[in-house]
């Protein structure tokens, strides 16, 4: 929850404060949940309602960016096929998966990327909520969240390739 | 000197970038038969596209990781006691 805030204002500590509020919105609204979304949905639906007001406060309350749904950076031949073709690794990732330094790293990947990226693929690939949910909480376009999250996944992929984690 | 445009390789409908910029989409079970029809035929004959896809499922799984060193102590502990708060307005 702290990473969803931390989308939407300036620093850690609101972003903490953010998130506890969240938690005591949920408390103190238990009794009216009816049950509609998950329960998880619905908190998540709290923390970015209060991180956007106290982001647009903050003025830095981020819609999505024309540049977080820009191009494959040159991956390919203006034809469209490969122009140098990804390195093999999957099969030998398998094993390092559970390595807690591979978490780690790719928790400050996720750190890195544009916001919105960031929005997403936390809720989709950290917090494993469902697309339909995700698009409830962020307020966007079914097509907006993959090309977000496809864009996340390509960006954090090169990174695990690159850094050479495994 | 003339340049011919490079013809696609036999039996692919699609393009490389096509098929990779169709993955997320694929993945999420968002594709139409029929494209979903085209990136399996093309992941059937293209190897470089096929391994880009495992890197994708390796990178959702250890994203997925990330979530298992969430919360920090202290911030725990401030959850908790907010809770036995609540619980507590809530005694009649």
């Amino acid at each position: 929850m702290v990473r969803i805030a931390r989308g939407y204002v300036r620093s850690q500590a609101v972003a903490e404060e953010v998130a506890q509020e969240g938690w005591l919105g949920l408390l103190r609204g238990l009794d009216r949940f009816e049950g509609r979304s998950s329960l998880r949905t619905w908190l998540f639906r709290i923390v970015v309602n209060r991180a956007i007001s106290t982001g647009l406060h903050e003025r830095q309350h981020l819609p999505v960016a024309d540049s977080e749904l820009g191009d494959d950076g040159g991956r390919f031949s203006q034809d469209g096929w490969w122009v140098t073709p990804p390195v093999h690794w999957a099969d030998e990732a398998v094993d390092r998966m559970v390595a807690p330094e591979v978490a780690a790293r790719v928790r400050r990947f996720v750190a890195e990327l544009p916001p919105a990226q960031r929005q997403v693929v936390t809720l989709r690939d950290v917090e494993g909520l469902p697309s339909a949910d995700v698009c409830d909480i962020l307020g966007i376009s079914e097509g907006n969240q993959r090309v977000l999250l496809h864009r996340a996944r390509t960006r954090i992929r090169q990174h695990l390739e690159q850094e050479a984690v495994w | 000197m003339v340049t011919t445009p490079r013809a696609k390789p036999d039996g692919h409908d699609i393009t490389c970038r096509q098929a990779v910029a169709l993955m997320t989409d694929y993945l999420d079970g968002a594709l139409s038969e029929d494209d979903r029809a085209l990136v399996e035929a093309h992941l059937g004959e293209c190897e470089a596209c096929t391994e880009h896809l495992r890197q994708i499922r390796v990178t959702v799984t250890v994203t997925g990781r990330v979530r298992d060193e969430d919360l920090n102590p202290r911030a725990r502990e401030d959850l908790m006691n907010l809770y036995r708060r609540w619980q507590a307005d809530r005694e009649p």
